[in-house]
């Protein structure tokens, strides 16, 4: 267990030393950051000297050299942009965006699980074959043009007369149709909870939950489809093992069987899958967190790329790294833990 | 009597009015802009975000008016004592957000402030000096004649001399202008404007209050808090309108102006701009653009009416030249040029029947469809055989490549902060020039010094009217010479919901004057 530990940390430094290295390689691409600094009339001499102040006119490994020295002493250097230190940037920014991967993850998980299941028992039944049909076009749809849609329906509302409304079916059809909107369709709202440090959270008051509720479905739309898709296979497969077909001839209740002992071994490779796509999650809120105007760190990150904000899309890059690390080394004790087989050591088996 | 008795009410209601206007700051505003501003110091930034700060935070000495006139503010009345001083006589009890008093003393506070400022110290360069002379009146002085001494006096706010002064807790100077990294001005605020800032969440949210002791009470605004939140992407802002999650957009997308011209619970409003977008023509890298015939040809092949009418969508005006009207050197007789045969015919007359490949360059995220536009341009060069091989970058790899001159023919937009002709030329069209910083954006590297000279003589030029001459003459012998290939005025536009009557407190400067702002 502390060979396996030790291991993961020094993973995780190798990963946060070639992610400085290469976010630093390519910052010249980037753009100037000058440009997002001074108006179109400063002239070139104070364009020079604001440039030599910040160090930009350093060479390469000067600055790297620089930027590390700080680095190992837990200084990321300052955001041009915010004017402060780069990781409480990141920290402000950070409980939003795992606020909408919860609510996303709630979703999954709350959907995944029985509509996988019942698609596992069922596969021929007309539903399954609609939740099946549906996840095929859901997966296919990208995240920003489902929340468009989803904006225009819920948010805006629209009114559909497509049907005759002379007609008591027509008006009928119409009204079924129609939608009054009203949903938020942008940012977290005013009613935020203070729980500690940098946290606020949206889940405590009606209004925020009411923010939440667009961005965490858009967010779901994508990962839904592939859970439901990898239980609904998992189950099919446990389901013709051995010990199941035993269990059926013991005489178990099917409830017994199916939620007892399949799906518990269903559930092995799901949440492999589940730690691995948290941290794709991470990244896919980039997207939802633009159309949504959700102050996390995705849509920070975006704004860093166009403004060319150095020091805060190298942090970024490093944060969401060490995300991406702790997460991995979670799944690997959570399955240790529901999975007694597999032993967690420093070596290779 | 039924006219009288509606004669009688009407001045009954009249004479309540003003007491019923000033008395009732009680809506609640909520609006979107695409960016907040990036920091309170306005004197830290010279940009579009600032300087609608500044009008919400602050006042100026004197504000333009809708029709590019001037508005006393905390300036009453102001005359010229001789060619190079203008007299000011400040408004009497005005109170800062902190309570101090306002006085002459700030003036001369933030005067010494801008000079210091590297994104205004080049604005503020024609003055010497500022005499203050007693509490409530200064003069400015400027070392030569200066015509556009009130065009420069809209962009002094005066700050709260004694709250910006002093040390803070840590030991840094409250005045200090700091362009990166926090400093006391960035984060506190104190003016004597409508609007006192409650709380900023930068890139999140800000939130104002209507000050209580805002000296302008005849002011219709009947606005008492304000949340500003910044929603870059455009079909966001727009949704957020349409779905009454906020009440007043800018700017407005040039693709959703329909969308919101149907929707029957907001109002659009749009303008003609002042930022002119063009193409100027390397001479350096390129042989063919030193004759004139070539540079004339390029100008006549370009279609500025078809590229305002199919890529703008109507949403720009088709410019001949960089003044807009409303500006002194505006000329009336200059028109768009376009004429395929005559382009073709130039080319002849020059030698380059056969053309020429250059490059060409713009930037893709800048300007409203910066990239649409350069593609179209690029097209219809191809139709006097010059083949142009075009690259669009974002902005922030753009300027990099800008100042670098790397490409033949550059896109730029701009926007005269003095709202002068004469800053059009002095940046874009003087002979470059490294020490002085003339023609810094120069990027064809044209060069007449006659030019140059006919526009340096208009600036010491104080009788408007001779001014205005020389200065349309400018542009015309521009035109002429072809010196750079003008696109259009980009429009403005800005959307609300209809109980918010945002166009009277609208303006070409796209600085609203929010304080001014009546919710029904």
């Amino acid at each position: 267990m502390l060979a396996f530990l030790v291991q993961r940390i020094s993973q995780a430094v190798l990963v946060m030393f070639v992610i400085s290295v290469i976010a630093f390689a390519i910052q010249d691409g980037l753009g100037d950051p000058l440009q997002e600094m001074v108006g179109m009339s400063v002239s070139m001499e104070e364009r020079e000297a604001l440039r030599e102040e910040l160090g930009l006119n350093d060479s390469m490994v000067v600055q790297y050299l620089r930027f590390a020295g700080n680095a190992l002493q837990g200084d990321l250097g300052n955001s041009y942009f915010y004017g402060k230190p780069t990781l409480e940037v990141i920290a402000e920014h950070l409980p939003a965006t795992l606020e909408l991967v919860i609510g996303a993850s709630l979703i999954i998980m709350f959907l995944s699980v029985p509509i996988g299941v019942y698609a596992a028992i069922r596969p021929q039944a007309w539903l399954a074959k609609f939740f099946m049909g549906v996840s095929t076009v859901g997966i296919s749809i990208p995240v920003f043009l489902t929340a468009i849609v989803l904006i225009q329906i819920y948010s805006i509302g629209v009114t559909i007369e497509w049907f005759p409304e002379d007609t008591g079916w027509g008006r009928w059809l119409n009204g079924a149709f129609t939608t009054e909107g009203g949903l938020p369709s942008y940012g977290r709202g005013d009613e935020l909870t203070h729980l500690f440090g940098t946290w606020y959270s949206g889940f405590f008051s009606t209004d925020g939950l009411m923010h939440l509720v667009l961005p965490c479905v858009s967010l779901a739309s994508i990962m839904l489809p592939l859970f439901i898709r990898l239980i609904r296979a998992e189950m099919m497969e446990v389901l013709q093992s051995d010990y199941i077909r035993y269990a059926r001839a013991k005489g178990l209740s099917s409830m017994r069987i199916n939620f007892l002992h399949a799906l518990k071994n269903t559930m092995l490779p799901v949440i492999t899958v589940g730690g691995v796509q948290v941290g794709v999650m991470v990244a896919y809120t980039i997207l939802t967190e633009t159309v949504f105007q959700w102050p996390g760190v995705g849509l920070m990150f975006l704004e860093a790329i166009t403004r060319s904000d150095i020091p805060l899309i190298v942090a970024y890059l490093m944060v969401v790294g060490l995300i991406f690390v702790i997460t991995n080394t979670l799944v690997d004790l959570v399955y240790g833990l529901v999975n007694p087989t597999v032993k967690l050591t420093g070596k290779k088996a | 009597m039924k006219k009288l008795l509606a004669a009688l009410v009407g001045t009954m209601a009249l004479a309540t009015a003003p007491v019923a206007l000033s008395a009732e700051a009680t809506k609640e505003l909520k609006m979107a802009y695409d960016a907040d501003p990036v920091t309170l110091d306005i004197h830290e930034q010279l940009s579009g975000g600032i300087l609608q700060l500044s009008h919400m935070s602050f006042d100026p000495l004197v504000r333009w008016t809708k029709d590019l006139g001037f508005e006393g503010r905390l300036a009453e009345s102001w005359e010229r004592v001789d060619d190079k001083t203008m007299r000011f006589k400040l408004r009497e009890g005005v109170k800062f957000h902190s309570g101090n008093e306002f006085t002459a003393k700030d003036v001369k506070f933030t005067y010494d402030r801008l000079k210091e400022s590297q994104d205004f110290k080049a604005i503020f360069q024609p003055f010497s000096g500022i005499n203050v002379i007693d509490d409530y009146t200064f003069e400015l002085v400027t070392s030569e004649p200066f015509p556009l001494l009130l065009n420069t006096a809209t962009y002094i706010f005066p700050l709260d001399s004694q709250f910006y002064s002093g040390e803070t807790a840590d030991g840094k100077k409250k005045s200090a202008i700091v362009k990166h990294g926090n400093s006391f001005a960035s984060d506190n605020l104190s003016g004597t404007g409508p609007f006192v800032v409650k709380s900023r969440q930068q890139g999140v949210r800000m939130e104002f209050e209507r000050f209580a002791d805002y000296w302008d009470e005849e002011s219709p605004g009947n606005v008492k808090k304000i949340v500003l939140t910044p929603i870059k992407e455009n079909n966001t802002r727009v949704s957020a309108l349409l779905s009454g999650g906020v009440d007043f957009i800018a700017p407005v997308p040039p693709t959703d102006l329909d969308r919101i011209k149907r929707d029957k619970n907001s109002e659009l409003v749009t303008m003609s701009g002042t930022r002119i977008i063009m193409f100027h023509m390397n001479q350096e890298r390129v042989e063919a653009f030193k004759n004139p015939k070539v540079r004339q040809a390029v100008a006549y092949a370009i279609n500025q009416e078809g590229i305002a009418a199919k890529i703008m969508k109507g949403f720009a005006t088709p410019a001949a030249q960089m003044s807009p009207a409303g500006y002194q050197g505006h000329n009336e007789s200059l028109k768009p040029r376009y004429d395929v045969k005559k382009a073709q015919q130039l080319m002849k007359e020059a030698g380059y029947e056969d053309g020429f490949t250059i490059t060409m360059m713009a930037p893709n995220n800048r300007y409203v469809n910066d990239d649409k536009i350069a593609q179209a341009a690029a097209a219809m060069l191809a139709r006097i055989n010059i083949k142009v091989d075009l690259k669009t970058l974002p902005k922030a790899q753009y300027w990099p490549e800008f100042d670098n001159r790397s490409g033949d023919m550059m896109l730029i937009g701009w926007h005269a902060d003095t709202e002068d002709s004469a800053n059009f030329f002095e940046f874009l069209t003087f002979c470059p020039e490294a020490g002085s910083g003339a023609g810094q954006y120069n990027a064809g590297n044209y060069c007449n010094p006659e030019i140059d000279a006919l526009v340096a003589k208009a600036n010491v030029e104080t009788d408007l009217e001779k001014r205005s001459a020389m200065l349309q003459e400018v542009e015309k012998r521009l035109y002429d010479d072809a010196a750079f290939v003008p696109l259009h005025w980009q429009d403005l536009a800005w959307a609300s919901k209809k109980n918010v009557k945002i166009e009277p407190i609208l303006n070409v400067m796209n600085f609203p004057f929010l304080g001014d702002l009546v919710i029904e």
